[in-house]
This record gives C-alpha cells, structure tokens and sequence, in this order.
C-alpha cells in the first residue's frame, strides 16, 4: 500500500467522526426522563399517547386559535372539571405545576429548548 | 427504464420496511439488528475500499493542470490550478472539497442558429450541488442529538440557527425545506438536460430517489405524523452504547426513516457515493505539479534492469543501424 502516512490519519479522523456517539457516549446511555404525573387530574386533556407525541402541535393549534380567532373556549372537561383556558399557563400549568419537573425533564433529554418561557411567565417551582 | 426501476426499488425498500413492522412485527430486526449491520458495512467497507485504492501506485505525477505552470521567473504561475508546493496542494483540495471547486468551472456548449457553437458558465450544479451537501451535513450533525446522552452545546447552537424564524411547534429547520429543493433540482436535471439524461444511470438516480425518500420520511415523521422522539431516543442511545433497548410505541413511519437510511450506509461503500472517499485520493487533484523540480521513480522498477540511454543504444547497435540506412548521431 502506498502513502500510508496520509491515507491512515484520515481513516482514523473519518472513523473517530463517524463513531462520535460511541466515544462520546462512552457507554453511559443518560437518564431517562421521569416527568412528573398531575396529582390533581387523572388524565391529560387529550389521550396520552397522543400527548406525548404530539402536544407541541397542540399548543400550537391552541395558540392559534386564541391569538387569531380569539377563540379562548374550554380545552375539555376531564372529571367535571372545565378548564377554562386554552392556555398555556392556565391551561397545561394548572396540572402540571411544575415546569421543572415536568416539561424540562423531557426537553433536557430531548435536546429541545422552547423558547415559550421567554414570554409566558412560569410557575413558581415549590423547591 | 433508468428512472422507473430505482425509483420501484425504494418504493419496495418502503414497503419491505412498512410490512416487515407492521404486519410481521419485526421490530427488533429493522430497529436494532439491521442499523448495526448497514453501520457495519458502511465503516467497513468505506474502509476497505480506500485501502483497495491505496494499493495501486500513483508512480507518475498526473494533475490536471488548469493554469500556468511554475515556470520561468517572470511568468506568474497559477498557484491554486496548477500547484507545485504542498501548500499550493493543500489549497486547491481544501477548496475542492469545501467549495466544489471544479464544479463552479462548469460550463455548457449549446449550438445556436448559424450553427454557431456557444460556450457559457452553468452554475447551478455548483449551486445546487453545494446547498444540497451542506444541508445534508447539517442535518446528520443535527440527528446527533438523538445519539449521546448529553447533548454538546455546538449542537444546540446548530439547531438554534436552522430554526432562526421559529415557525410553528415542532420549529420548522429550513434546511428541510432547502434538501427537497436540492434533490428535486439534482433530479429535474438529470431528466430534463437532454445530454445529461443520456449518460444518466440507474445508479445515478437510485442515490438521488432515497435520498429524497429518507428526506421525505423524516419531514413526515417531524411535522405531520408525530413520532415518540424519547422511545426513539431511548433506542438511538441504546444504540450507540450497545445496550439497545426497544421501549413503548413508535410509529412505522420511524422504521421506514431508519430502513431507508440503512440501505443508503450498506449501499454507500460500493457505489458513486464513495466519491466522499475518493475526492481526497484523486491524483488529478492532490498531486502537485513538480515533475520538473522532483525526480520521481517508478516504484516497481527491477533493479536489475539498468537504464539505458539512447547514446548505449546507438552504441551497442550502431553496426546494424548503419547497416539498414538508419541514420546514426555518432558516426
Ligand atoms: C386536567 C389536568 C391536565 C391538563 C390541563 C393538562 N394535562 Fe397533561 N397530563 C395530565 C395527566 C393526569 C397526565 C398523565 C396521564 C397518564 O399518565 O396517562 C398528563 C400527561 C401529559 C403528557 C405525557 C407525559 C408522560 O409522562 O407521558 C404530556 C406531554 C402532557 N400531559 C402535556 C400537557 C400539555 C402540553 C398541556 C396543555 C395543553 C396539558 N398536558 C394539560 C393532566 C393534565
Ligand atoms: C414573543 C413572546 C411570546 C413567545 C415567545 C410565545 N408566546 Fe404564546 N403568547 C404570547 C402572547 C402575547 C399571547 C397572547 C396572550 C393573551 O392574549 O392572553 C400568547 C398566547 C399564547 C397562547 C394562548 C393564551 C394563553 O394564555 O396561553 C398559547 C397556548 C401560547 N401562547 C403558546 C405558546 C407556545 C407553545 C410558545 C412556544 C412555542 C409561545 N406561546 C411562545 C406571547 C408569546
Ligand atoms: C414526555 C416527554 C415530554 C413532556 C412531559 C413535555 N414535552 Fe414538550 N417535547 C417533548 C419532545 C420529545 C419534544 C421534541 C419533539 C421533536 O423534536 O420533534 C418536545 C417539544 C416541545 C415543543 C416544541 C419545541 C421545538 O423547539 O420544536 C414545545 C413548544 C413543547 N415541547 C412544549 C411543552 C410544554 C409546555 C410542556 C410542559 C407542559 C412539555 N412540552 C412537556 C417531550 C415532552
Ligand atoms: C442519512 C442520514 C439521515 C438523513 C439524511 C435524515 C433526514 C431526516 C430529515 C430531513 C428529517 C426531518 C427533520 C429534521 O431535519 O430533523 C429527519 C427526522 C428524523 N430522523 Fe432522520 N435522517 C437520517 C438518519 C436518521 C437516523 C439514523 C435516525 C435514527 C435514530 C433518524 C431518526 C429521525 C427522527 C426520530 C426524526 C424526527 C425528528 C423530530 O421529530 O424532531 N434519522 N431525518
């Protein structure tokens, strides 16, 4: 073989590069994400399957629908109780009090950061 | 014919992968087992084959020269187009690999009324081909977060950036905008330019067709039939730490993404791609033009052949050489 000393650092550089997760990594899968379940409510406002997967498109859908239509109507009535808001505050918050432990733990996990709180005023986290 | 079959052949790769998760429910085989095996193939053929082509030598310097050569003092030698240092080297290959250099010379003949042949620059394969590989880049660089535990901040930042206008929820990244519209023009290209149709081949189309598809698949999966993206991560991890688990519900869309992407690892060593490869070792372009200043031997020279000059020559057959009318130097 031929021009070894410059054909086999680059192997290694692509290999180190295409390898990058495992190295990085280094055999440490991270923590999953416990979110913390509402101690107020049973069920979330749409099933949970769906919520998990898709509750950014919702919030987005809600956003909407308020900011342009001004449509503010009751999310669902989950256990006789009516939330009143199609809100996010008001809304998602009043079962899910806490921002921390809940939405974050996903989103650190995820790699996402919604910029949402930039705006809209979080709970006060209890600890 | 040369569209249709490559793009039959990833509509099967689709619904081998569809049918294979939701009617045979072969999840561990197209999450866990077939991801390893495409990687595999992919790192170890790309590896083989730049080793195959390490073997053969490269004796003779054989640039392509596109400018003066270094020459006499007072004529100003095009460094970059016909380099003769290493450095001039360097540069041409870095702008050829990070700016597609060559392609931006691209130019194309048209015969016009007359008929008068017409040269002009064409660069929008420049353009296209570039946008098209740097969104990719983007894009792999982005699924990165998918893969480690702890997510580097550069990540974030990339992500950041591609997201700039914030529309919507999920955020829309315009490189997924931008990668469609590359393909797509890569591909009108090579059906409507008539010349380039003709020396277009399945092999040139198939790339383009799965690329699009893995493109299409992710934008679905992101956008309008939404995944579980901590199932998924909780899998990609796994993957990547050998410890892979497979955990709740993840919709076919995924499997079809990750599918599609596996066939383009395993596929991608023994075909066109491996010009990611090959850019780095063409002797057209990374050697440097020194034949005048650097004596190079041929490495599989016989020792024992000596040279022999013209001058030996003539003397060691001068007798028949006159002989036969030819005309000798040295009488
Ligand atoms: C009525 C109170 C209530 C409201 C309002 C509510 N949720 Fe929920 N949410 C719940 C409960 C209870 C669960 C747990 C359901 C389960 O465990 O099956 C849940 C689950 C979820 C989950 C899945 C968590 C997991 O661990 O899988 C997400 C995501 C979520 N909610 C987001 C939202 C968002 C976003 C909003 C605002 C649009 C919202 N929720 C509004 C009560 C609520
Ligand atoms: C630039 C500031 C800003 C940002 C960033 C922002 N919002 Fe809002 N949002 C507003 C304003 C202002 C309203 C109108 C409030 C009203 O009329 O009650 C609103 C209203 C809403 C509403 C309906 C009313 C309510 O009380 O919640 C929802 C839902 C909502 N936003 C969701 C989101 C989500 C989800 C994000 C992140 C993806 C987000 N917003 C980011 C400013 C912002
Ligand atoms: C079960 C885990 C989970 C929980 C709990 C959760 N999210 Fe998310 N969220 C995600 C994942 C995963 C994504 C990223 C989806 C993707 O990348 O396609 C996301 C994305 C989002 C986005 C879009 C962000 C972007 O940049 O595209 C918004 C907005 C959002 N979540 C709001 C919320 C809010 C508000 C809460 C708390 C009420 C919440 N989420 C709780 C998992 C979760
Ligand atoms: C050649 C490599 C790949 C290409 C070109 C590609 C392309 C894409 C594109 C264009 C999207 C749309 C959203 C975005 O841009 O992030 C996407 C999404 C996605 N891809 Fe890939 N993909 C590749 C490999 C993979 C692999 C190996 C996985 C396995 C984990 C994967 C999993 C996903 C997931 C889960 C999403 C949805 C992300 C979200 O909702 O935010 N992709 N892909």
């Amino acid at each position: 073989m031929y021009d070894m000393k410059k054909i086999l650092p680059g192997l290694i550089i692509f290999a180190g590069l295409m390898t990058f997760p495992i190295w990085y990594n280094g055999g440490d899968a991270g923590t999953l994400p416990k979110p913390e379940k509402p101690s107020n409510a049973k069920e979330c406002v749409r099933p949970t399957e769906y919520m998990r997967t898709s509750h950014m498109q919702l919030l987005n859908e809600f956003r909407d629908t308020v900011v342009r239509e001004s449509e503010r109507g009751a999310i669902k009535e989950a256990g006789g109780v009516t939330y009143d808001d199609k809100s996010l505050m008001l809304g998602c918050m009043k079962c899910h009090v806490s921002k921390k432990k809940f939405c974050d733990e996903c989103h650190t996990y995820a790699a996402v950061k919604p910029y949402c709180w930039d705006c809209h005023i979080q709970p006060k986290e209890t600890n | 014919m040369k569209v249709l079959y490559p793009f039959i052949a990833v509509l099967a790769l689709v619904a081998l992968a569809f049918v294979g998760v939701k009617a045979a429910g072969l999840q561990y085989l197209f999450g866990v087992v077939i991801p390893y095996m495409a990687f595999a193939m992919f790192l170890g053929g790309f590896i083989y084959k730049v080793l195959h082509w390490a073997k053969s030598p490269v004796p003779f310097r054989i640039p392509t020269t596109c400018g003066q050569a270094n020459s006499l003092k007072f004529i100003e030698q095009n460094k970059l187009d016909c380099p003769s240092t290493f450095w001039g080297v360097t540069g041409r290959m870095l702008l050829e690999v990070f700016l597609f250099r060559s392609l931006f010379r691209n130019s194309k003949a048209e015969v016009h009324d007359g008929p008068k042949l017409v040269y002009g620059s064409s660069k929008y394969l420049w353009l296209f081909g570039l946008i098209f590989h740097y969104t990719f880049l983007v894009i792999v660089i982005r699924h990165m977060r998918l893969f480690v535990g702890h997510v580097p901040d550069f990540l974030h930042a990339i992500e950041a950036g591609d997201a700039l206008f914030q529309v919507g929820a999920p955020l829309l990244y315009q490189s997924d905008l931008i990668i469609l519209l590359a393909v797509g023009f890569l591909f009108l290209r090579r059906l409507i330019n008539a010349n380039v149709r003709y020396i277009s081949l399945p092999a040139d189309y198939f790339p383009l067709f799965l690329i699009f598809a893995i493109a299409v698949t992710g934008i679905l999966m992101r956008y309008f039939l939404r995944v579980d993206i901590i199932n998924i991560k909780q899998l990609a991890v796994g993957l990547a730490t050998f410890s892979p688990v497979l955990h709740g519900e993840i919709g076919s869309i995924f499997y079809i993404h990750i599918f599609l992407v596996c066939a383009l690892m395993a596929y991608f060593p023994f075909s066109k791609l491996m010009h990611m490869g090959g850019v780095w070792m063409s002797p057209t372009r990374n050697m440097a033009n020194n034949s005048r200043m650097v004596r190079h031997i041929n490495p599989w020279n016989d020792p024992n052949i000596k040279p022999h000059s013209y001058a030996d020559y003539e003397d060691e057959f001068r007798e028949f050489m006159t002989d036969a009318n030819i005309p000798v130097e040295k009488e």
